[in-house]
């Protein structure tokens, strides 16, 4: 349902990808991992449709959500509108509920800089999760995350991907991470022509996650 | 604080009273009236309907000109800001116009639309459109990419992109803008005026140059700037504010 079919890409004279094939499932989720400054996020942005500048093909369905390493909030937006300004086809009540999934049901009229961090990245999530998309993305969703916020985040991301069965791909350096989320892990390597995948498959070891250390 | 609260109005006192000395010594009412001379006079005009009406025809070219620069001095510096290329191209321009004295540009414009109304707007909108954009394509170049990669992702469309994401980002420095923007409009209005109307505030202080008459060229002169201390205070001041107000919520 998924494929990702990047021949190259470049930024100005730099090549950052070399030839990187893979697919994602419907229900499945895959864990991207590699050494920082390899370029996921790029792979990420390029699957999204962000970023259009690659040679290759993607085949992606409609609804596509993204989390961002940031929460990407509209600071100028109440919390409910931050979720009914992107989809707009949602009810308020249904603006209500997405909320309520990840518990920030009472700040639906608080502005994002009234909220931690940690409520931050929730209704980033709600936001992602809002419209049952059919592919979700999510770029270290769980970093700079004190360990029981992250322990929640991770909690809610299970129970709303066994929900909406997308297919998801998400970048992650932590090996708990992976082996908790990830039915699969997609390790990326240095090549002279840009990154290329070294391994893909659930026999990626822990080591070599932990191998390529915090990004 | 209480000193630093009179500071200003003290100064103020002296100015009118630098004002009042300078008319005592000339004493010749032609030259320097004395302040209160004025209000009679203002009476006068204001009585006869002679004031409003000039008045009125001023703001209606202020308010033309406003609008239409910010709306295109907006747009340019938004396309500018976002898009290298054109901003290449397209700087040049904005720096020869920047340096166009704004009475080439009044001159030249009645020169070859002629005498019109629409040759005074026109030439009050192009003194003013590179201002704005200078100060818009500092806000687009200011944007934030994440929030434009979240809308491109959520397939925003592109009214609710403007409206949602690019517009708050940007009201700040609309508001700069619009602030200077009048400032500036409202000076090169009565210029424009001046030089090739037959109303307005502009035309009179003209008619009353000619004249010779100090006392009705300084009573035009401060109607006007009473009215733009109003729009200053009354509309932008409180527009600018309303811009930061999800900052301190
Ligand atoms: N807009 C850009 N212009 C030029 N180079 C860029 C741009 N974005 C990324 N790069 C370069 O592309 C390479 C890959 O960046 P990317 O952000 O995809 O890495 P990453 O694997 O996500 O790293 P990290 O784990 O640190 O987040 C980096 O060397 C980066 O410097
Ligand atoms: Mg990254």
């Amino acid at each position: 349902m998924i494929e990702v079919n990047i021949e190259s890409k470049a930024f100005g004279s730099t090549p950052v990808l070399g030839p990187i094939r893979f697919g994602v499932r419907a229900g499945e989720t895959v864990a991207l991992t590699g050494p920082s400054g390899i370029g996921k996020s790029t792979v990420l942005r390029i699957l999204a449709g962000i970023d259009e500048q690659f040679e290759g093909t993607i085949t992606r369905p409609d609804e596509v959500a993204f989390v961002f390493q940031e929460p990407t909030l509209l600071p100028w937006r109440s919390v409910l509108k931050n979720i009914l300004v992107p989809h707009p086809r949602l009810t308020p009540q249904q603006g209500h509920e997405a909320l309520k999934s990840v518990g920030l049901e009472d700040k639906a009229e608080f502005f994002p800089n009234q909220l931690s961090l940690g409520q931050q990245r929730r209704l980033s999530l709600a936001r992602a999760f809002a419209r049952t998309p059919e592919l979700l993305i999510m770029d270290e969703p769980f970093v700079s995350l004190d360990a029981e916020t992250a322990d929640e985040m991770m909690r809610l991301t299970e129970k709303l991907i066994v929900a909406h069965q997308p297919a998801a791909l998400f970048v992650t350096h932590d090996r708990r991470e992976a082996e908790r989320l990830a039915d699969r892990v997609i390790l990326l390597e240095h090549k002279p022509t840009g990154a290329e995948i070294a391994r893909d498959g659930n026999e990626v070891t822990a080591a070599e996650i932990d191998g390529v250390g915090p990004g | 604080m209480q000193a630093a609260r009179l500071t200003p109005l003290l100064s103020l006192a002296g100015l009118l009273s630098l004002w009042v000395v300078a008319a005592v010594l000339t004493d010749d009412a032609q030259i320097l009236p004395k302040p209160w001379q004025l209000g009679p006079l203002f009476l006068q005009e204001a009585g006869s309907g002679e004031l409003w009406s000039h008045l009125l025809a001023t703001i209606i070219r202020v308010l033309w000109a406003f609008g239409l620069a910010m709306t295109l001095g907006t747009l340019l510096g938004l396309i500018m800001g976002r898009s290298p290329r054109t901003n290449a191209w397209l700087d040049p321009w904005l720096v020869v116009f920047l340096n166009l004295p704004a009475l080439v540009l009044i001159v030249l414009c009645y020169l070859w639309i002629g005498l019109t109304e629409a040759a005074a707007i026109i030439a009050v909108t192009l003194n003013k459109v590179p201002n704005v954009a200078v100060v818009i394509r500092e806000g687009a170049r200011a944007l934030d990419p994440d929030l434009d990669a979240m809308a491109q992702v959520y397939k925003m469309p592109w009214l609710s992109r403007m409206r949602h994401v690019i517009f708050p980002q940007l009201a700040p420095f609309i508001a700069a803008a619009a602030r200077s923007g009048v400032a500036v409009i409202w000076k090169i209005v009565l210029v424009v005026e001046f030089l090739g109307r037959s109303s307005g505030i502009g035309f009179q202080i003209h008619l009353y140059f000619q004249l010779f008459d100090v006392a009705m060229v300084l009573v035009y002169a401060f109607s006007f700037i009473c009215v733009m201390l109003l729009v200053e205070w009354l509309l932008l001041q409180p527009f600018e504010r309303s811009t930061r107000r999800w900052r301190t919520a």
